[in-house]
């Protein structure tokens, strides 16, 4: 093996108690992209950061560029997450200030920024000021901040999230050149599908290690113990949930009209007979993926009865429409943030709203919660129309984002007295669901920590636990289950999933494909409109007619959809 | 570190720093519109204390003695007077606020005069608003014992009551003397300390701060590039000051501009490294605003001597303005502008400016560290 750009050994790091990185290693060849993949909390950030000569490591040998990390910061180029760009300069005042601070000699300016520019596409775009590019735009800004002066070692942490699919793929494309000039490259991410495009990959859990080298040694052994299971007659929840409960099966997951489901090692491969699920059921290999390797890794997924769901009261059939969007409008100034949105989604559904960051999701999204208030249109939640009875709509819904509906500085019990109070629980009712969500979240003995210290595990169930203790009719879900680990995230969807069948109707604001093949409906939102909507399987067949391609994943028909509107926009714009 | 102090390095940040001032609105009118807006409100405060306060003058007596004392009144620079001849017809002016206070020059005042024991008049005052009424009870009083003595004559009567000008809202136009000069330390201090401990916190809530110290980037260069912007900042705004003081509130400047230069350049030093200090501790904005608040701003305004006299104060009190920064630069700035070059009080102030700014430059250095540890 050439000499690694960077390496690390038994790599120890604590934080006030907490054990963020136990004894990991890593090598970044040069030449190559290493791939360091993990969900929230698992240490990526840190390893990085100590890599970069940021933070000290408390134990372990690092070796970075030959020396000890931070002595040769002239050759590391190194993007934060948040991109370290200067929000009030201009593309090019950014670019002249890394240039400046790397040592680039002045007459490489012209032609390296000529370069950098071309090759991230913002040439049009140097006078503007990095806080008015999108997210993908400064996401790219910042790859070329790290690149003015050609460095050996590359640090991107985590470039990909909150980006949209295609400025995604366009990043791997730029990364993918630049490995050809020799850069080393350590790329760190939550996204187990990049995972698959790294030449060698690290799985990072909990501070420790869980499988090192080419994502296909991962693969490797559940290749052939994966299937797609189609016609079944059951409801696809249904059926989910009765597979989930066999033995043989260790992971399943819903894919539009389908069940992907993971077989236990050792275990013959069930038959459509076996399943026991109607004439029609056919079952049919299905490819492997990283994801499915890291859960047999942790040792599977959640069965597949949710308790929360069986505790939960029967959702009243209604013949109305639970949430309704009519012409919703939302102007700020002469930006218009959401135009004409209009869906009706019917009791016992899941509706996604797709799209890429400032899309006008988060906007649609609060105007349904009641938060804002339409320009025009009208909306409805269980029946209450968003402008005469806003308060009652909010009262009938249960909110839960990942990030930002808890109280940190609140225990987990105090979380939850907060919630009941909040949503007017009387005090035996409170008592009652907090005892039982105790229970169903095993919350028993964190009650008394603060919920901001909780690992992110079990603050995704802290927080889908306060939304839904008032057995609400409706929930709304921001980007429930991004960045945490997949057996977490399956565990979630296998509760919404069991709310579902009793009649709660659910609305998901999501730019995670993961996300959208549970919806039963989605539409996907684009520079503030709906420009295509239906189940995840139908927008997947336009998406192939569209491409050409063929199984195009949910993330392909996002792209290729986004793409038509804009060659549709850029026809209507020559015309 | 690869290499060491760059000065190329330097001007890039600089330069940054300054492109940023430049779109910041909030920078650009902390640095000039807030200088203006105190001097105007100066300016305008002490405009209102020269103005004459309105009394009601109630002449009860006809005699040639209690209308001669009512003239005195009627010509005082102080007052502006409604005259009256008998209080009820005055009584609601003092309610509703169009006078301040209630004279009374009593039935028999001129007999009393000629007996040679003159009855007292009465001022009745609005409590209310204690400082007008305290204004207005003494220089009520000052007039009457300055016609008393007029009239009387020397040796005729005791001495007449002497008064004391220690009412912050001093008559003329001293209170503008030694308020300007003391916005020019408030301007210096909300430059130097406030706005350096945000932009720098605001570094760290960015993420900035992270991606410049991945660089090759040194922490003095870093240190050094937040100085010099908001030093030649705060020089600027101290010159907009002056000029405004002079020129357009006729304050005297019988220094030279080279000792004022001097002495704000040695109070920008403790104010810059305790902003450095700050932000670098807390790396938070909020935070870094409200010790900013707490530590430099309001004891530039209580304790320094610039509102209110540190002779006066309580000696804990006392004690503790020996702390503050601004407390060195008050009597310099005020000699400046009123007496001159006066080096002998000059030096040894700004000898302790500079003593405090190194203290606090050596604490941030100490405190800022190449690391998110």
């Amino acid at each position: 093996m050439s000499a690694a750009v960077a390496s690390a050994k038994g790599v120890v790091k604590r934080f006030e108690g907490v054990t963020a990185l136990d004894g990991v290693a890593i090598d970044v060849a040069p030449g190559r992209i290493t791939g360091l993949v993990g969900p929230d909390g698992a240490g990526k950030t840190t390893l990085i950061r100590i890599l970069a000569g940021l933070m000290e490591a408390d134990e372990g040998e690092i070796a970075v560029l030959g020396g000890p990390p931070g002595a040769a910061l002239d050759d590391l180029g190194y993007m934060p997450q948040r991109f370290g760009l200067y929000e009030d300069l201009t593309v090019a005042e950014n670019l002249t200030l890394y240039a400046e601070l790397r040592g680039l000699p002045r007459d490489e300016r012209q032609p390296v920024f000529e370069r950098l520019l071309d090759f991230t596409d913002l040439k049009r775009f140097q006078a503007r000021l990095a806080g008015k590019l999108s997210g993908g735009m400064k996401q790219k800004l910042g790859l070329a901040c790290a690149l003015v002066k050609t460095p050996k070692l590359l640090l991107l942490d985590e470039p990909g999230v909150g980006v949209d699919p295609i400025s995604r793929h366009e990043l791997w494309a730029m990364v993918g050149e630049l490995t050809a000039e020799g850069i080393g490259v350590l790329w760190s991410t939550a996204y187990l599908d990049e995972a698959e495009k790294c030449d060698t990959v690290y799985l990072l859990s909990e501070g420790t290690l869980l499988f090192e080298g080419p994502p296909g040694d991962l693969t490797g052994p559940v290749a052939d113990r994966v299937i797609r299971v189609t016609g079944f007659e059951a409801r696809r929840r249904q059926f989910l949930t009765e597979a989930l409960d066999r033995e043989d099966v260790i992971d399943g997951t819903i894919q539009g009209r389908s069940v992907r489901l993971l077989i236990r090692d050792g275990r013959e491969t069930p038959d459509a007979a076996t399943l026991d699920a109607g004439p029609d059921t056919q079952v049919e290999p299905a490819g492997p993926r990283f994801e499915d390797g890291f859960i047999e890794r942790l040792g599977g997924g959640p069965r597949g009865t949710s308790a929360l769901a069986e505790r939960y009261r029967e959702i009243p059939p209604s013949d109305t429409p639970m949430i309704e969007a009519n012409g919703l409008t939302r102007r700020f100034g002469d930006f218009t943030a959401a135009r004409d949105m209009n869906f009706s989604i019917p009791r016992g559904q899941i509706f996604g709203l797709l799209g890429p960051n400032g899309a006008g999701k988060s906007t649609t999204f609060k105007m349904l919660c009641g938060l804002l208030t339409p320009s025009e249109g009208t909306g409805a939640v269980a029946g209450n129309d968003l402008r005469r009875a806003a308060a009652d709509a909010r009262a009938s819904l249960g909110y839960m984002a990942q990030k930002f509906s808890l109280y940190g500085d609140l225990s987990v019990r105090q979380n939850l007295d907060f919630f009941a109070g909040a949503y007017d629980l009387g005090r035996s009712e409170a008592a009652q669901a907090i005892e039982a969500m105790t229970e169903i979240f095993d919350l028993g003995e964190r009650m008394n920590v603060n919920a901001g210290t909780l690992p992110l595990g079990f603050k995704q169930r802290l927080a889908l636990a306060c939304a839904v203790m008032h057995e609400p009719p409706v929930l709304f879900l921001d980007e429930p289950t991004s960045g945490v680990d997949p057996v977490t995230r399956r565990e979630f969807w296998t509760h919404i999933n069991g709310l579902v069948e009793k009649g709660v109707t659910v609305l998901v604001t999501t730019h995670f494909m993961d996300e959208a093949e549970y919806c039963d409906e989605v539409t996907l939102i684009y520079r503030a409109e709906q420009i295509a909507s239906g189940t995840p399987d139908a927008l997947k067949a336009r998406a192939a007619e569209l491409s050409g391609a063929a199984d195009p994943t949910m993330e392909d028909a996002f792209i290729a959809l986004i793409e038509d509107s804009d060659r549709a926009r850029e026809l209507e714009a020559a015309a | 570190m690869s290499a060491n102090f760059d000065r190329r390095r330097l001007i890039a940040l600089s330069a940054k720093e300054f492109a940023q001032i430049m779109r910041d609105p909030s920078t650009f009118l902390i640095a000039f519109l807030l200088p203006l807006i105190l001097l105007f409100l100066f300016g305008y405060a002490v405009s209102l204390d020269s103005s004459r306060t309105r009394i009601a003058l109630v002449v009860e007596d006809s005699s040639a003695q209690a209308l001669d004392l009512a003239s005195a009144y009627a010509h005082s620079d102080y007052f502006e007077v409604i005259p009256a001849r008998s209080v009820a017809q005055v009584r609601d002016t003092l309610i509703d606020g169009t006078a301040r206070a209630i004279i009374v020059i009593p039935q028999g005042f001129g007999e009393g005069m000629v007996a040679g024991t003159p009855p007292p008049i009465q001022i009745v005052t609005d409590g209310s608003q204690p400082n007008t009424a305290n204004f207005a009870a003494a220089y009520g009083e000052g007039v009457r014992a300055a016609w008393m003595a007029a009239e009387t004559g020397q040796g005729r009567a005791a001495p007449p009551i002497t008064l004391s000008p220690r009412y912050w809202y001093n008559p003329g136009l001293q209170s503008r003397y030694f308020l300007v000069p003391g916005s020019i330390a408030i301007v210096m201090t909300m430059i130097g300390t406030l706005l350096t401990a945000l932009v720098v916190a605001r570094e760290w809530e960015r993420g900035t701060m992270e991606a410049m110290m991945a660089t090759p980037m040194r922490m003095a260069e870093f240190i050094a590039s937040k100085v010099v912007p908001y030093f030649l900042l705060g020089i600027g705004s101290m010159a907009l000051c002056t000029l405004i003081a002079v020129f357009v509130f006729g304050v005297p400047f019988r220094g030279s501009p080279f000792a004022l230069a001097a002495i704000a350049a040695a109070f920008l030093m403790p104010a810059l490294g305790l902003g450095l200090f700050i932000s670098a501790a807390t790396k938070n904005q909020f935070v870094a605003s409200q010790i900013a608040l707490l530590t430099a701003f309001l004891p530039t305004f209580l304790l320094s001597g610039f509102l209110y006299e540190i002779a006066s104060m309580p000696w804990p009190i006392q004690a503790l303005t020996y702390i503050v920064p601004a407390r060195y630069l008050i009597p310099p700035l005020q000699t400046v502008f009123l007496a001159g070059d006066l080096w002998g009080l000059i030096l040894p102030n700004i000898a302790i400016m500079l003593g405090f700014g190194a203290l606090f430059f050596f604490l941030s250095f100490r405190v800022t560290k190449r690391s998110l540890d």
